[in-house]
């Protein structure tokens, strides 16, 4: 074990799945042609007062009651102010002083126990234009000749939530990451995907010797979109950090872009030298005070989160096949199987192995009848595949498959058995021999001469019991 | 009392992205000391048992429903613009000054 030890804290931004912006009411709709989602408030233009989106208020707090955060009892929204072509006010209204959400909690179940990490605080703000940089020799805003801007984006709602420093490993990070998503997605707040630019994080890393107390600088990397390269740039920050202490260096705090070419980091060209952003309150803006009535509302509304859903399952089927069933969301469609009388380990085993090779929604699947046709004593193998192809699909009949059984008692298979015997001498011969290969062409003349309806297995086990027997 | 020197003003300026002739500094210095001025009359009074405000209205929780309303069209949106590409703005490349 390594003496260093990694220390990470994350900003996740998620865009809020609202039907319009969040100061105006300008619709938002992702690929639209560019700047014809706009108005004289998310154009800045003089005189125009940006008026809240009441529904990204209720998504906020359904998320800070989702992380158990404090909701605040008076938030305020706060001037940023940056000068940026991204930014046509000069400023972006987000929050600083008075969040919506306060502090909270994150527990991430593992099978080594749970690891609680707990939230600073979520708030909400505003998104900025899309632009592009022209000219010049990387497409990015260094060196650029140009830039070209498309609003639609602009004032998009983005809810940002910032952990505290509790990660220790990169995987620990991606294990959070993941169950923060599920968690939104399952909120119905947000997509949060990241290959589309609806979720992505800032990622701080830092390193210290194992028992050391305190933080030392941290690297901010900055606009991470996918999941892989967050794990990558943590550990890229953690060894170029930790080879640099081992040289004796001392190092700063400082903000870095992860380059996934090289696996390499370069340090980020700032938008604001100083980060001096003159936070102040909206003066547009009157406070938030979440009446009691409403969080009581939204807090019925919240599902039932994935971490507690894991530990939930974990006694009858073990914490990986929990874990699995539960981040591919297919865990309820494992509990309603149980529900109905299927064995817990053969309705994960279903689900995971042989429902998840279709591909299908396990929403979609009639629940009541795929447990009537698992419960089907000796349904033969093709019976079941069919039944689990047709599972999630309309017309799906349970009765369809439950009469396919496999004869299994020997009293009924023994008059094919002694014919198939009779009518291969030669083979038996060989299979007395020594030659045991043999065997399976016996097994499948049985299975012939009974259309299919014996049970493989023991036919074999009753042809070996007979080709011994009789020698 | 705080006092708004020479490199404050020339700090905001910079953040602002704008230019001062030398004249400007000076002016613009001895307004922003009389703004801090007068605002800062308020100390004068004991305000030890008013809470903080952080707006002047008494009033909280305005918001609206989540409908969307028309847009501009996009030649409206562009009229302003100081220049065009299609139909994005064209203007000068962002990042640090
Ligand atoms: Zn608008």
């Amino acid at each position: 074990m390594s003496e260093w030890e990694i220390v990470v804290g994350l900003e996740v931004h998620a865009h809020l799945k609202t039907r319009t912006k969040m100061f105006c009411r300008c619709e938002l709709e992702y690929g639209a042609a560019e700047n014809t989602r706009t108005c004289p408030v998310c154009l800045a233009h003089p005189g125009a007062l940006p008026v809240v989106n009441g529904r990204a208020i209720e998504y906020t707090i359904k998320l800070g009651l989702a992380l158990e955060c404090e909701i605040a009892s008076n938030a305020v929204f706060a001037r940023k102010n940056y000068f940026y072509p991204d930014l046509p006010k000069g400023y972006q209204i987000s929050q600083y002083e008075a969040p919506l959400c306060g502090p909270g909690r994150l527990v991430v179940p593992t099978a080594d126990g749970d690891e609680v990490v707990r939230i600073v605080r979520a708030h909400l703000e505003e998104d900025a234009a899309k632009t592009l940089h022209a000219g010049g020799a990387t497409g990015r805003s260094v060196g650029a000749e140009y830039s070209l801007v498309d609003f639609n984006r602009g004032g998009t709602p983005l809810l940002e939530i910032v952990s505290e420093p509790d990660l220790r490993s990169s995987e620990a990070a991606l294990r959070f990451l993941r169950l923060l998503r599920q968690t939104i997605v399952e909120l119905g707040i947000s997509d949060a995907e990241m290959e589309k630019g609806t979720m992505r994080a800032d990622v701080n890393v830092s390193v210290r010797k194992r028992g050391e107390e305190g933080y030392r600088p941290r690297w901010e990397l900055k606009n991470m979109n996918s999941f892989t390269f967050i794990g990558r740039g943590i550990e890229a920050a953690a060894r170029e950090q930790i080879a640099a202490y081992e040289r004796g260096e001392t190092l700063q705090q400082s903000t870095y872009d992860y380059e996934p070419d090289t696996d390499r980091l370069t340090v980020h060209r700032s938008k604001e030298e100083a980060d001096d952003y003159r936070y102040f309150p909206e003066p547009d803006l009157v406070p938030i005070e979440p009446p009691a009535e409403l969080v009581e509302r939204l807090r019925a509304e919240v599902p039932d989160p994935p971490g507690a859903r894991i530990r939930r399952l974990e006694p009858a089927v073990g914490f990986d096949v929990a874990y699995a069933l539960v981040t591919t969301e297919r865990d309820l469609l494992y509990a309603g199987l149980v529900a109905d009388g299927v064995e817990p380990r053969l309705a994960a085993n279903w689900v995971m192995n042989d429902f998840a090779a279709t591909g299908d929604d396990p929403g979609a699947v009639d629940v009541a009848g795929m447990a009537a046709v698992l419960k089907t004593p000796g349904l033969t193998r093709d019976a079941l595949a069919e039944a689990t192809a047709a599972s999630a699909q309309p017309g799906f009949s349970a009765a369809d498959y439950t009469s396919r059984t496999a004869v299994s008692d020997a009293s009924e298979l023994g008059p094919a058995i002694d014919a198939v015997l009779a009518a291969n001498p030669q083979q038996v011969e060989t299979y007395r021999g020594g030659k045991e290969g043999v065997l399976g062409f016996l097994v499948g003349q049985v299975m012939k001469e009974t259309q299919g309806k014996a049970d493989a297995k023991v036919v074999n086990q009753l042809l070996r019991e007979k080709l011994t027997q009789d020698a | 009392m705080a006092n708004i020197d020479r490199d404050q003003v020339l700090h905001v300026a910079r953040l602002a992205r704008l230019e001062l002739r030398e004249e400007e500094v000076e002016r613009l210095g001895a307004q922003l000391n009389d703004i801090l001025a007068a605002v800062s009359k308020v100390s004068e009074l004991d305000l030890s048992d008013v809470p903080p405000t952080s707006h002047p209205l008494d009033v909280v929780n305005v918001w609206a429903e989540d409908e969307p309303r028309p847009c501009l069209p996009v030649e409206e949106a562009l009229a302003n613009a100081p220049e065009r590409e299609g139909n994005y703005f064209k203007v000068p490349p962002g990042g640090p000054a």
